[in-house]
């Protein structure tokens, strides 16, 4: 337990009631190590995105416990929420998500202003976490003037920047190219190797291959959890 | 909290402004309206309640008349009811006693009179010809400009002398200097000694198409004039204006023997009494223009309130993502705020700016006075529109639940 980043506990998700009630999640239980790569897999439909939207404090479960770093989530309200996103998660979302007319440099060093990081130190990290992800020569670029690749470059840097306990990557590549998704994925990877636990929800087979640990849901269940040997 | 990045908010609520320019412009100007019009309307109020007043303080606010209302006609009357006593030169004689009233300073009797006056072929019939006192230019604050003033010698000689009113010298001397030149009143030779500084016009009357002679030239020149219109009374300062009154009062009624106000013969009036009634409406005026001014702010508001929706709605995804990356509830509210804020203090500082600037000219014949208090209001109130009305908005885009701000399109 004391590795572990995330633990999950009969966890269950509804939406509707009654008759016309959908089980999104159907007693879930799962734990996350430090340090590991893990991928959750499914069709459409199968819970992914609600899994994710759970593990990313975005959603609340219906019903199952969710611990992050041995916090329980269903413990805390509205403000420590938004800390435990500002501190323990970083995002990156399928369509890249990066606030428009607003510098690379200052997205990344967005997360960080909500941890109250003086700014000279915010300007420091955002710029070295650019620099980590080969976007150095375009920190003072808007989002529109990068390329969906760079872009995505951008989310992660910002998703790194606050240091997470956890790095929770929806559909990464969904939006890329052959090529970009192979930046991407070996971003990810680089990322991984350097300690960060990183987990990917996909549908690409592709991506999963990347990934150490690879969890298949279907209709709300797990039906599949695979570790390869480091 | 600690520190939620205050920069950053200012720069997001900037930047929420300033991509929709027009939009945003055209919210600024509805408070630009608001408040200017705040600042006008009072302004334009307060100017006339000012032209008023300063009407009163020329006419004196230590001047009393007293009017004989015994032929029903007022003291302009020239038929006296023979059971009326009508006003006497010993009730003038019994006003200036100072053991009976102590707070009246002097009285002076007028006897009204319509008469023509002509210069060579020029001829102007003044709209007051008056018969009275020297002490008369004081009691009435008519002081003498240019020249100066007849004397009690020329009363008790008759003599045909006479202080004239701009309009006056103007109509019969145009710029020509009217001192000591001989005019013809009523077929008399008449000299003019002096002319009064102007008084301005009061409603209909023009307070300056006037001669003033002594009252036994008058009385002489045109016959059937026995008793006299009015007596003008001076109070010692304008805080006994009210003691006088009730001395003028007291001694009317023993003159004119008279044992209740209803069977009065006489009416005392003060010029300030006149004009309080005026200077109310011209409160009531600006209390009405306020209240117009105070719509049309209010409107702005809505025109926030409107805008930040809008911008809300918008920008829910971008609310989702802030919210995905640790933004706490607080730093949504308070970037909503300052932007509705900095939409609202915009169109108030170009409010006041354009409020001032107009309030320079004259509007509709009233010179504006701007009061600072009027400023600073419409100013606070701008700024209160923008939390007041911004707040709605901007508390629903923080408590928009995350999930749901990053699912809209």
């Amino acid at each position: 337990m004391t590795t572990s980043v995330v633990k999950v506990n009969d966890l269950s998700k509804t939406y509707g009631a009654g008759e016309t009630a959908v089980y999104a999640l159907k007693k879930i239980n799962l734990e996350i190590q430090q340090g590991d790569f893990v991928a959750i897999m499914g069709a459409s439909g199968s819970g992914k995105s609600t899994l994710m939207n759970i593990l990313g404090c975005l959603d609340a479960p219906t019903a199952g416990n969710y611990w992050i770093r041995n916090l329980d989530v269903a413990d805390l309200d509205e403000e420590q929420l938004a800390v435990v996103r500002s501190q323990l998660i970083g995002f990156v979302f399928q369509s890249f998500n990066l606030i428009p007319r607003t510098s690379a440099l200052r997205n990344v060093e967005l997360p960080m202003a909500y941890q109250g990081v003086s700014r000279a130190e915010r300007r420091r990290r955002a710029a070295e976490a650019l620099t980590a992800v080969g976007l150095a020569d375009r920190m003072e670029h808007q989002p529109h003037e990068l390329s969906g690749g760079q872009q995505q470059r951008v989310a992660i840097a910002r998703a790194l920047v606050t240091e997470p306990a956890m790095v929770l990557a929806d559909e990464p590549t969904g939006a890329l190219d052959t090529a970009s998704t192979h930046e991407i994925l070996e971003l990810l990877h680089e990322l991984n190797r350097k300690g960060t636990t990183v987990v990917v929800i996909t549908h690409e087979e592709e991506v999963a291959r990347a990934a150490r640990r690879v969890i298949r849901l279907r209709d709300g269940e797990i039906i599949e959890d695979r570790t390869w040997a480091a | 909290m600690g520190s939620l990045g205050l920069r950053e908010i200012w720069r997001f609520a900037w930047r929420g402004i300033s991509s929709n320019r027009m939009r945003s412009s055209l919210t600024i100007l509805g408070v630009l309206i608001g408040v200017s019009s705040v600042i006008i309307l009072t302004a334009v109020g307060n100017g006339s309640a000012a032209a008023v007043r300063q009407q009163i303080e020329k006419l004196g606010t230590n001047s009393i008349t007293v009017m004989g209302t015994g032929g029903g006609g007022g003291g302009f009357s020239r038929t006296r009811s023979s059971t009326a006593k009508g006003l006497t030169i010993a009730d003038t004689t019994a006003l200036n006693n100072k053991d009976n009233a102590p707070h009246i300073k002097q009285a002076a009797p007028i006897l009204n009179a319509t008469m023509t006056c002509t210069y060579g072929n020029i001829s102007a019939t003044p709209g007051s010809a008056k018969g009275t006192w020297p002490s008369y230019f004081e009691a009435a604050n008519s002081p003498v400009d240019k020249g100066g003033y007849w004397t009690n010698d020329d009363v008790a000689q008759k003599r045909g002398v006479a202080v004239i009113g701009t309009t006056l010298a103007k109509n019969l001397f145009d710029t020509d200097s009217p001192i000591d030149k001989v005019i013809r009143c009523a077929g008399q030779s008449v000299t003019v000694v002096g002319v009064m500084k102007s008084k301005g016009t009061t409603g209909f009357q023009d307070s300056d198409d006037v001669i003033i002679m002594p009252i036994t030239f008058v009385q002489r020149a045109i016959a059937g004039y026995g008793n006299i219109s009015q007596i003008q009374v001076e109070s010692i300062d304008a805080k006994s204006t009210q003691l006088a009154m009730d001395e003028v009062t007291a001694i009317m009624n023993s003159q004119h023997k008279i044992k209740s106000t209803a069977t009065a013969d006489y009416r005392v009036l003060n010029q300030s009494t006149i004009l309080q009634s005026s200077t109310d409406s011209s409160k009531t005026l600006t209390v009405l223009l306020a209240a117009i001014a105070a719509i049309s702010l209010l409107v702005g508001g809505i025109g926030i309130t409107n805008i930040m929706l809008v911008s809300v709605t918008e920008r829910t995804r971008e609310i989702g993502i802030l919210k995905a990356i640790g933004a706490p509830k607080a730093a949504i509210l308070t970037q909503f705020l300052i932007e509705a804020m900095m939409l609202s203090l915009l169109g108030g500082i170009s409010g006041v700016l354009l409020g001032l600037g107009i309030s320079h000219f004259s509007i509709l014949g009233v010179v504006p006075v701007v009061s600072l208090s009027s400023v600073l209001t419409a100013f606070i109130v701008s700024a209160l529109v923008g939390l007041v009305f911004g707040g709605w908005p901007a508390n629903r885009a923080a408590s928009l639940r995350p999930i749901e701000a990053l699912r809209y399109e």
